[in-house]
């Protein structure tokens, strides 16, 4: 019963922090609203988006989702299939570039 | 959350707990409610059904040659004489992030048993995801009487509109379902059946709030997918 008890604890977390969270989610979607109202073009506006994406996808799952409080079973099974998402990403780029790449040459030489 | 269940099982954090999960040829995440489990494992299959949306659509706008319509322009909107550029995506993403911010914070209460707050704040979720779904029609029928199609829009290039439709409109889906189940739990939260242990409609198992907290990870997940469509197609 003292398990239970000792365990009960550990899933609550102080309002504080859900807050502060909050917050953060907050000033981070008006900056990544603010890349498109000063119209920021370019590698610039590219590496802001990521950086605001990334940064408010990993607040969501480590304190809204509790993965950060998770056990490591859990996180690991989640997160490594992910890197297939990756992989994939990278040969759909291959593709466009590819497909791109073909659609200009038929186009200068002529089918 | 360790499962008295298991005799003598103690839960260790860190890679020793992880080992201790899967290596010891038994149940694997020992003590994880069912559902709690299923659902992560669920999300992780929707995570790869949106990944593929996205990815088909990365493929698509990277491979043609006509000029992507501009989205700070096809979604801005003319309030008080002004062009506000993405101002409905913006108001959506707050109103999203203040349910997720409730949804957080209901599923606390639950665990504290404070059935009213977890209540009222499940209600306060369901209301802003009815809201973003409001807003979401509004945006859907200003573009259609624009004459955005799947095929062709007036903008640029025609594939635009069959990504548009497809990708929110699956997250469209996903926010409607979710503000059924707030519904329907937060009745159940306000009639005590996470207090009582009663059954649920469809299965045997007692009812605990545990279940608050499986319905927060779908709707946290709902949000997580809006940041990700967010920047990929409204910011991009």
């Amino acid at each position: 019963m003292s398990e239970i008890k000792k365990q009960e604890q550990t899933t609550t977390h102080k309002i504080g922090i859900y807050l502060w969270i909050w917050g953060l989610l907050f000033v981070l979607s008006f900056f990544s609203y603010m890349v498109d109202w000063y119209q920021f073009q370019g590698l610039l506006r590219w590496s802001l988006i990521l950086l605001f994406m990334f940064l408010k996808a990993g607040l969501i799952m480590a304190f809204f989702m509790h993965l950060f409080w998770e056990r490591y079973a859990l996180v690991n099974v989640l997160l490594w299939p992910m890197t297939a998402i990756g992989c994939f990403i990278f040969l759909m780029v291959a593709e466009f570039e590819y497909t791109v790449f073909t659609r200009l040459f038929y186009f200068v030489v002529g089918g | 959350m360790s499962d008295p269940k298991i005799e003598g099982y103690e839960f260790k954090p860190g890679f020793k707990g992880m080992a201790q999960d899967t290596g010891s040829d038994q149940t694997m995440f020992k003590g994880v409610h069912w559902g709690k489990a299923m659902m992560w494992i669920f999300l992780l299959s929707d995570t790869f059904i949106f990944s593929c949306f996205l990815i088909s659509y990365m493929k698509g706008r990277g491979s043609t040659l006509i000029d992507w319509p501009n989205p700070s322009e096809v979604f801005g909107l003319h309030v008080f004489g002004v062009d506000v550029p993405l101002l409905l995506i913006a108001i959506m993403t707050f109103v999203l992030i203040t349910s997720s911010g409730t949804m957080a914070l209901a599923v606390k209460y639950g665990y504290e048993k404070n059935k009213k707050m977890c209540g009222w704040l499940i209600l306060a979720t369901a209301i802003g995801g009815l809201t973003f779904v409001g807003m979401q029609a509004f945006e859907w029928s200003k573009l259609i009487h624009e004459g955005v199609r799947p095929w062709e829009n007036p903008f640029g290039a025609p594939q635009f509109g069959s990504f548009f439709f497809m990708i929110t409109g699956f997250h469209g889906t996903h926010v409607s379902i979710g503000v059924i189940f707030l519904f329907i739990y937060a009745y159940k939260t306000f009639k005590g059946h996470y207090d009582e242990g009663k059954r649920g409609w469809f299965t045997s198992i007692k009812g605990d709030y545990v279940e608050i907290e499986i319905l927060g990870l779908y709707w946290h997940f709902v949000d997580l997918v809006w940041v990700f469509i967010f920047a990929f197609f409204y910011l991009w």
